[in-house]
């Protein structure tokens, strides 16, 4: 496959940055989205120009950290997947494929398709957790919880923290992230004991990262590689009212 | 004090102010239309003009109307504040936009249409309540013993213009898109989502989006029809 890529390319933070057209060849329709850049990064280390910086890790689906936004799509036009799990056999020969990063004041650009995510840990620093006093390891299933329970805490937790949600949403709401938290912590006996400080110093973190506010539109939901639900986003809403009407922080 | 101010100026507090405000007037439109479908009876207007009589002159009414008045300016002001967060939220986009696969159109322009509806409320207040209200030369006739403002034919001389009638069809449907996406979203903001339920307020929610503006636009076309 032959396909011409529109590059987003940034020096660094201050840079204004803009796009570059690059032309790829002999692409195999088995490779993945990152290994074809990495085929364009060689040529373009071979010519000697400077190599297309973006994040990656696991390569397999399970980190979040391959963040780029694909013919407008974050992670790609396929549903439930990250960027590396998609492979070039979904475009065809002689495509435009326009490349970006995620694109949000909280997120902001260090270098070409790489964003600033630290935001999000910032986020889960602020109530993401459970307080225990680390001890020996407690005897499975000492604490009994409803199998439905599980599961839908396991759902939540299963955000990898990707991104994606603010990439996708109109107004770069972190809403989808900070509430998959929030509701997996609430329905487990272990984090219902802090969950009013919890919901209370989260939804305050997200906000004064500068995310924007929900309107449900539901593009999160829809570009979530993880499938994750706006059904935690109603959660999250029903425990920020009852902390606000009920909790001691006055 | 301090929390209650606090809880509701958060973003996920205003979304409770937008979806309590939505619905309120989602319950005054459904009052609004049974009104209004009165205009339909071919009785020379007579039923109408009762009914408008009674609610001007109606304490209760008019006690609702007022705070009708504050939800509509809260409801416009809190989503302005909003729109403009959000703006600042994404000070660079994106050169090829994908939204259209991952959301609706009506979700989208939540804003855009909110404003023509505002737009809309300001003609439409201006010609059938403000007139009614504090201008002159209302037609009147007496029904009863009772005078009173002739209203339905006011009404239906403004529909015998077919940019006025034309205008209020148009709004319907600018009405019927809000709503579209702002009925069911009203419920998600009070954190309401639950497979038992989600299901049936997403269908009443596109039921009340079509009926309730398509109703309503129905009047001004067989008004105008008729004139
Ligand atoms: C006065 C002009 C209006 C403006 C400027 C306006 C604006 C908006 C905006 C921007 C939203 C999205 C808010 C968000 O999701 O964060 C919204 C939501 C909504 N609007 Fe309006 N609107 C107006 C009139 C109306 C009217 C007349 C109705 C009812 C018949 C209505 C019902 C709703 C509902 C139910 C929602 C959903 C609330 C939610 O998502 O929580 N709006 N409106
Ligand atoms: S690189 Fe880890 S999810 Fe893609």
């Amino acid at each position: 496959m032959n396909l011409k890529l529109n590059i987003w390319r940034q020096k660094d933070s201050n840079d204004k940055g803009g796009f570059k057209t690059y032309q790829v060849s002999d692409v195999s329709p088995d490779m993945s989205f990152l290994e074809m850049i990495d085929v364009l990064n060689e040529d373009l280390v071979k010519k000697g120009e400077e190599p297309v910086h973006f994040d990656h890790d696991c390569r397999e689906g399970i980190c979040g950290t391959c963040s780029m936004v694909i013919n407008g799509r974050p992670h790609g036009p396929k549903q439930g997947i990250t960027t590396c799990q998609l492979h070039m056999r979904s475009f065809s020969d002689g495509d435009e494929i326009t490349i970006e990063p995620w694109r949000a004041r909280a997120f902001p650009v260090i270098k070409d398709l790489i964003v600033d995510r630290s935001a999000f840990d910032r986020i889960i620093q602020a109530g993401g957790f459970v307080s225990v006093n680390t001890g020996g390891a407690p005897d499975a299933n000492s604490i009994p919880i409803a199998k439905e329970v599980a599961n839908e805490a396991m759902d939540a937790a299963q955000c990898i923290g990707c991104g994606a949600c603010v990439a996708a949403c109109k107004n770069a709401s972190a809403m989808l992230f900070t509430s998959a938290k929030i509701s997996q912590l609430a329905l487990l006996p272990q984090g219902k004991l802090e969950r009013q400080r919890r919901v209370e110093k989260m939804i305050w973190q997200m906000e004064a990262e500068g995310f924007g506010a929900c309107t449900n539109t539901g593009a999160c939901e829809a570009e979530c590689p993880k499938e994750i639900s706006l059904v935690h986003i109603a959660r999250a809403h029903r425990e920020y009212i009852a902390a606000k009407a009920c909790s001691k922080n006055v | 004090m301090n929390w209650f101010i606090s809880a509701l100026t958060s973003g996920v507090g205003r979304k409770v102010i937008m979806a309590l405000t939505g619905l309120f007037l989602i319950l005054f439109l459904i009052v609004h239309l049974l009104g209004n479908l009165q205009l339909l009876k071919d009785d020379g207007g007579q039923a109408f003009n009762v009914y408008s009589h009674f609610m001007a002159h109606n304490g209760l009414i008019q006690l609702i109307s007022k705070l009708n008045f504050f939800f509509i300016l809260l409801h416009a002001f809190v989503s302005y504040t909003l729109y403009v967060r959000n703006k600042k939220a994404r000070p660079v986009g994106y050169k090829v936009n994908g939204a259209a696969a991952n959301s609706s159109w009506s979700s989208r322009s939540m804003t855009l249409l909110g404003t023509l509806i505002f737009i809309f409320l300001l003609v439409h207040l201006q010609g059938f309540w403000y007139a009614f209200k504090f201008g002159s030369g209302i037609p009147t006739v007496t029904i009863d013993g009772v005078e009173m403002h002739d209203a339905y034919k006011w009404v239906a001389e403004a529909y015998a213009n077919p940019l006025i009638s034309g205008f209020y069809v148009f709004s319907m449907i600018v009405l019927a898109f809000h709503l579209w996406h702002g009925f069911s979203s009203a419920f998600q903001s009070l954190g309401l989502n639950h497979v038992k339920y989600t299901g049936f307020i997403k269908a009443l929610g596109y039921a009340y989006a079509i009926i309730v503006p398509g109703l309503f636009a129905i009047i001004p076309i067989v008004l105008y029809l008729k004139r």
